[in-house]
């Protein structure tokens, strides 16, 4: 199965019914999953005008308090922004993917991790966060997924699922389940008041600077809880590791390839993982730096992720970073050429 | 005996708009509709962001506040979310017939099974008077100081006019609240877009050509007439589009 066809089944196995898109490569695939199946199981697909009403169409659906989503790819997100500050603001949970290509403006179509700014800092004005999950296979773009819905709803925020064209593309044996789905309070949802309760209110707008100011903190607070119980990620060969590599999604699984030619050679490199890039494994990643000599940050982008290692470690160790961009992927051998490097540098 | 009590569609909250802005009469006979229909309980609103993005507050049902021009995208995520909900959005010019143009048109080439209410007082109220895409040729606002010029600053939009070429919406009519024959006849219209919205009809929009006297610099009675001089000649009130009469007729 494709990687763009697991995330819309495995949407669908977590309840989502209602899907809004607005075709752009490459992330295509989800949106024609979609108009094939939900039509079949009494769902939703609705090709929207834009990126901007699609986003718009999920915030009504998300407060009514049902599951949905929409996904896109890097400049489809930039228009999203507006809606995802409302879904902030008004405390709205919804599942948003980004199937990345390269940027900025309309860029290639290529793979590419260029919007971890975007997504991790920039999805929009005011002072708010989403929860970034990143996947690094098939499987996980299927668990993410049905985990994102999950999240969204257990703290009232916005998931983004940030993938990258060779996710989206790439064809992996999967196994899909139908979870078990958590009831969450939804009694802030506008659902008619049947005359039976006051009126509910989906509002982002305060006027009173006590009032927005007190929402921010309360939101923070909420944010706190999700860095303190969600943070995921994986630990490859890191028992012994001294060098480390920090790397996500594709950029992850070309950095093991690295790691395991290295280690033939006897050098003891490891790899930490984040998987979900917001919350940012601070603790893991700060904890290794008292192990390892160096850390390498691996990223499809200029160097976006290396910011968040090098503040992990409050810089007490080199970090430095392999990369490509424009919709180029490292190489294992361009990886294992800066572990040589610094391995070679540190007297080996 | 009671014969004139405020609708149980709206809260009790004290309205803010202006003196003299017919926004009041407005809130007013949406809530009267809804009254009359028995469908408070199962309608949601959408607020738009402009003079009336406060709407939230007045009205009884359960309500959204939508980005600005966006209401029509959200009340379509509403109404696919529970078709058998009622869901209507209240919008002025500038985010209904400017930044929202696509949602709007989009909702009725859809038609979407909504109801929009479009207040068209020809200004940005909220900001301060700016030049809308209603305003007037030559018409004096805050960004056309000098007059609309519609050589350097275009033309006015007629929405419904517009829309009517559209073989997805429903029904189109504008109406106005400028004189208690007009208000009656705003009444019926907006009563038979939510009726016809519970019956399936699909994408319903009433426009209501409405007034701003504080940013028309005008009194509240100037400004009643001022729609008859100079807004009804260039926003012909009535049907522009009726597809179930028309149909009915063949």
């Amino acid at each position: 199965m494709k990687g763009n066809e697991a995330i819309a089944e495995a949407a669908i196995l977590a309840g989502c019914r209602h899907y809004f898109g607005y075709p752009i490569t490459p992330q295509t695939e989800v949106a024609a999953y979609m108009a094939k199946r939900m039509p079949k199981i009494g769902g939703t697909f609705l090709q929207a005008e834009s990126e901007v009403a699609a986003i718009n169409m999920v915030i009504g659906v998300a407060s009514t308090g049902k599951r949905c989503m929409t996904s896109s790819s890097s400049p489809g997100i930039s228009l999203k922004c507006e809606g995802l500050s409302y879904l902030a603001g008004c405390d709205l949970p919804a599942l948003v993917v980004n199937v990345e290509r390269g940027g900025p403006g309309l860029g290639g179509i290529q793979p590419s991790q260029s919007d971890y700014f975007q997504a991790t800092r920039g999805s929009g004005h005011g002072d708010f966060r989403m929860i970034v999950l990143a996947p690094a296979s098939v499987q996980e773009m299927a668990d993410l997924t049905v985990k994102g819905f999950d999240l969204a709803e257990k703290y009232r925020v916005t998931t983004m699922l940030l993938a990258d064209g060779t996710m989206g593309q790439m064809m992996e044996p999967v196994s899909l389940e139908a979870p078990a789905v958590t009831e969450y309070d939804k009694s802030w949802a506008v659902t008619g008041t049947n005359c039976e309760r006051k009126h509910n209110i989906i509002n982002s707008l305060s006027l009173i600077p006590e009032e927005l100011e007190q929402q921010n903190i309360e939101r923070f607070e909420r944010y706190a809880k999700i860095e303190e119980n969600e943070t995921m990620y994986e630990e490859f060969m890191m028992e012994d590791a001294e060098i480390a590599i920090v790397a996500f999604g594709v950029a992850a699984r070309i950095s093991k390839n690295a790691i395991l030619a290295a280690r033939e050679k006897g050098i003891k490199v490891g790899l930490i993982r984040p998987i979900t890039l917001w919350p940012f494994p601070k603790a893991p990643i700060a904890k290794a730096a008292a192990q390892v000599k160096e850390f390498i940050s691996v990223e499809m982008n200029m160097g976006q992720m290396i910011e968040d290692v090098k503040l992990a470690i409050g810089c007490s160790r080199p970090v430095s970073l392999v990369n490509r961009v424009g919709g180029m992927i490292p190489s294992p051998e361009q990886v294992l050429a800066r572990i040589e490097e610094i391995a070679g540098g540190n007297g080996k | 005996m009671i014969v004139f009590d405020k609708p149980k569609s709206l809260t009790d909250a004290p309205l803010h708009y202006c003196p003299g802005c017919t926004h009041g009469i407005i809130h007013r006979l949406v809530a009267e509709a809804m009254d009359e229909l028995g469908i408070e309980g199962q309608s949601i609103g959408v607020a738009p962001v402009g003079c009336a993005v406060m709407a939230y507050n007045y009205f009884a049902c359960d309500m959204v506040q939508a980005a600005h021009g966006r209401a029509p995208a959200v009340a379509t995520g509403l109404k696919r979310a529970d078709p058998s909900k009622i869901i209507f959005t209240y919008q002025g010019d500038g985010d209904l017939a400017s930044i929202g143009t696509a949602e709007t048109v989009h909702a009725a080439a859809r038609n979407e099974n909504i109801t929009i209410i479009f207040v068209n007082n020809a200004i940005y109220g909220m900001t301060g008077g700016q030049m809308a895409p209603t305003s007037l040729p030559g018409q004096v606002t805050q960004t056309s100081p000098y007059g609309r010029d519609t050589a350097t600053q275009g033309f006015p939009i007629r929405m419904c006019e517009m829309l009517a070429q559209l073989d997805g919406a429903s029904y189109l009519e504008r109406v106005a609240v400028n004189n208690v024959k007009n208000v009656k006849n705003a009444k019926k219209a907006i009563k038979k877009a939510f009726q016809n919205q519970i019956e399936g009809k699909g994408f319903s929009l009433i426009e209501v050509v409405s007034t701003c006297p504080t940013n028309w610099g005008m009194t509240p009675e100037k400004a009643l007439e001022w729609v008859d001089e100079k807004m009804i000649p260039y926003y012909p009130l009535g049907v522009y589009k009726d597809k179930y009469a028309e149909e009915a007729a063949k």
